[in-house]
């Protein structure tokens, strides 16, 4: 049988490939390129100098910390979700899965907002704080809690299909043969998601440095001390300091470019496995 | 195997917190002392260099380091995070209603803060002018060029802006001045003049990227501060700045926040920024950064020659104190709401 598409004639096949390339230019690659001119645009000097502000390192140094927090425990999560979603029936789990998602769906600034009504001063628990004299929102463990809301999805919802395709046989046979739980889990279930899960780790990574809405509004914006890097580039933008602000935001399009690299990498060594996992 | 697995995710956990909380204290434990200064938008470049005076003169008579900490934004939207818990030891902000708010809502500080320091606690006031595109093309003089037909206004939103706040009562004791004190036609002019706004910026600074940067709009209703940091920043050969011969005195406030000073145990320097914002050397930078000092004789004449004389009013004569301006204009449903229906057409130059 001949295939549809393929039997479009030339002009159209030429037209297609031209629009979606068009397309992906004008939206990805110029932007993309112009970050990297306007950073670069008063020369090499200046770019490197902006890096010298102990602010501009503060950021960078906070946007490190979060993400080195965020994201080994969003593995820990992701992996005991998808390990109870897919080796074991209980009621609600249907529910789960969807909470799982709710991240995704739900706007940044709404993910910064419940933290605010529930850390607040004014907040459900915020008297209780106050009266610690520990600080969540408007420091760093808010900044923490907010990024690691916004990023949850990501590593649970690569794990969970790849888990529940190669279902509980192999376990069981582990099992069976007197391994113990955690022995099991470590030398056949981890071994194999482990693609699945370094691919979930770079992407909960990329977003958890850039995520902007969440993290602004439990921020307070406390220069040195809880600016992160996007929030850092705004304010330089505003403050005429456009030099600086590319350069910082030159960064995070350089962490996007790495992501882009080592995801293409990681699906064309083993795409077989994560596309079995993308099936679902 | 769940269970172990909760285990060690709740051990991580804790860790994991542990580590924040002692890298963020680390940052305060040492010798040097640490303010956190929550201020409004436009104040940025002031503030840098005022905290860098102060830090000076504190360590030169008391031998400790102190670092200022500051944080920008719409002067509203400022108060509504320290309501929330943002620690502030001293906050700088556009005007007294959103000092009021943080004392109400709050109750971090006392009420009657605005009279625990001169001038009713302002160390420097502003005014309100336009900017206008170099050689001034659409002819804007005063206030009723800006309700003609054809002209784009930029100003912030007066629900989030302190600026903001300052620009519509300034138009609106305009008319109220020119009409003997006719209050429709006050509400009238005003209501004009924001059928010409095609799009609100949250805070001052964001109104100036629109205007200078985007170069969307004919006129920016502007802190003076604001309009000479403008040609400052983009070239006096782009802007014009016009003073318009009637405006509205604008007095930015400060205060300490009790409640986080006496936590923090550092009401004694935070006391000492707050008097320092009045001395002659803090208002020789206030001049020079242009914001009018409450001290002219401290400033370098040369930098007061850009602040022109004009007739200028103050919120207490007009419009009987922030807090009834507040509720009147500012408040859900009040009048700003029931003039200022969005245009959506950006005019973009």
């Amino acid at each position: 049988m001949r295939n549809g598409v393929l039997s479009e004639s030339p002009a159209v096949r030429r037209t297609l490939i031209a629009l979606a390339v068009g397309f992906l230019t004008l939206f990805l690659v110029l932007p993309l390129l112009a970050v990297f001119s306007e950073a670069l645009r008063r020369g090499l000097d200046l770019f490197i100098a902006a890096f010298a502000e102990p602010d501009t390192q503060a950021a960078i140094g906070l946007t490190l910390l979060v993400a080195a927090i965020a994201v080994p425990l969003n593995l820990l999560f992701g992996i005991s979700a998808a390990w109870a979603v897919a080796k074991f029936e209980f009621p609600g789990k249907s529910l789960l899965v969807t909470l799982i998602d709710l991240p995704f769906s739900v706007s940044p600034v709404v993910s910064g907002l419940v933290f605010v009504l529930l850390f607040g001063a004014k907040g459900l628990l915020g008297p209780l704080i106050d009266d610690w004299d520990f600080k969540i929102i408007f420091a760093v463990p808010g900044i923490v809690l907010a990024t690691i809301f916004v990023t949850f999805p990501f590593i649970a919802r690569e794990v969970i299909p790849l888990m529940q395709e190669q279902g509980t046989a192999e376990e069981e046979a582990a099992l069976t043969l007197g391994a113990s739980g955690l022995r099991t889990f470590l030398t056949v279930t981890l071994p194999n998601v482990r693609w699945a899960l370094l691919y979930g780790v770079l992407l909960c990574n990329a977003r958890a440095m850039g995520e902007f809405g969440a993290v602004s509004v439990v921020s307070g914006h406390i220069r040195g001390l809880t600016n992160t890097m996007p929030l850092h580039v705004e304010i330089l933008y505003n403050e005429y300091n456009f030099v600086a602000a590319f350069a910082v935001a030159s960064l995070l399009a350089g962490l996007a470019l790495v992501t882009l690299v080592a995801k293409s990498f990681l699906e064309g060594r083993y795409g077989d496995q994560l596309a079995r996992a993308h099936r679902h | 195997m769940t269970v172990r697995q909760s285990l060690l995710a709740a051990t991580a956990i804790t860790v994991a917190f542990m580590t924040a909380i002692v890298a963020v204290r680390a940052q305060t434990t040492s010798q040097e002392v640490v303010l956190t200064n929550v201020s409004y938008d436009p104040t940025r470049e002031l503030y840098r260099a005022l905290n860098e005076a102060f830090a000076k003169e504190w360590q030169a008579s008391t031998g400790q380091k102190v670092t200022i900490r500051t944080s920008h934004g719409g002067s509203g939207k400022q108060a509504r995070s320290v309501i929330d818990g943002l620690e502030a030891d001293v906050v700088t902000l556009a005007l007294a209603g959103d000092i009021d708010a943080i004392a109400r809502e709050s109750k971090r500080l006392p009420q009657n803060w605005q009279s625990r320091l001169p001038n009713n606690a302002s160390p420097y006031t502003s005014t309100i002018v336009f900017v206008v595109r170099k050689g001034n093309p659409k002819g804007i003089k005063d206030w009723p060029d800006l309700a003609k037909s054809g002209v784009a206004v930029v100003t912030p939103n007066p629900k989030t802006s302190g600026g903001a706040r300052w620009n519509y009562l300034a138009a609106w004791a305009y008319e109220l001045d020119r009409t003997k004190g006719d209050q429709a036609a006050a509400r009238k002019f005003v209501e004009a003049i924001y059928k010409n706004v095609p799009v609100l910026d949250s805070g001052a600074r964001g109104s100036t990227t629109t205007f200078a940067q985007r170069a969307v709009g004919d006129v920016f209703i502007s802190w003076e501060n604001e309009a000479f940091l403008i040609q400052q920043e983009f070239g006096a050969d782009k802007f014009d700045i016009v003073v318009p011969p009637f405006s509205i005195l604008a007095e930015p406030p400060v205060s300490l926040v009790d409640h986080v000073v006496d936590k923090r145990g550092s009401r004694k320097v935070a006391e000492a920024y707050l008097a320092f914002l009045y001395s002659p050397a803090a208002q020789k930078i206030i001049a020079r950064n242009f914001y009018r000092p409450s001290k002219p004789e401290a400033a370098d004449p040369a930098d007061l020659t850009r602040f022109p004389k004009i007739q200028l009013v103050t919120i207490d004569q007009v419009f009987g104190g922030w807090a009834k301006a507040q509720t009147e204009h500012f408040a859900d449903g009040g009048v700003f709401d029931q003039i200022y229906k969005p245009t959506g057409k950006a005019a973009t130059r």
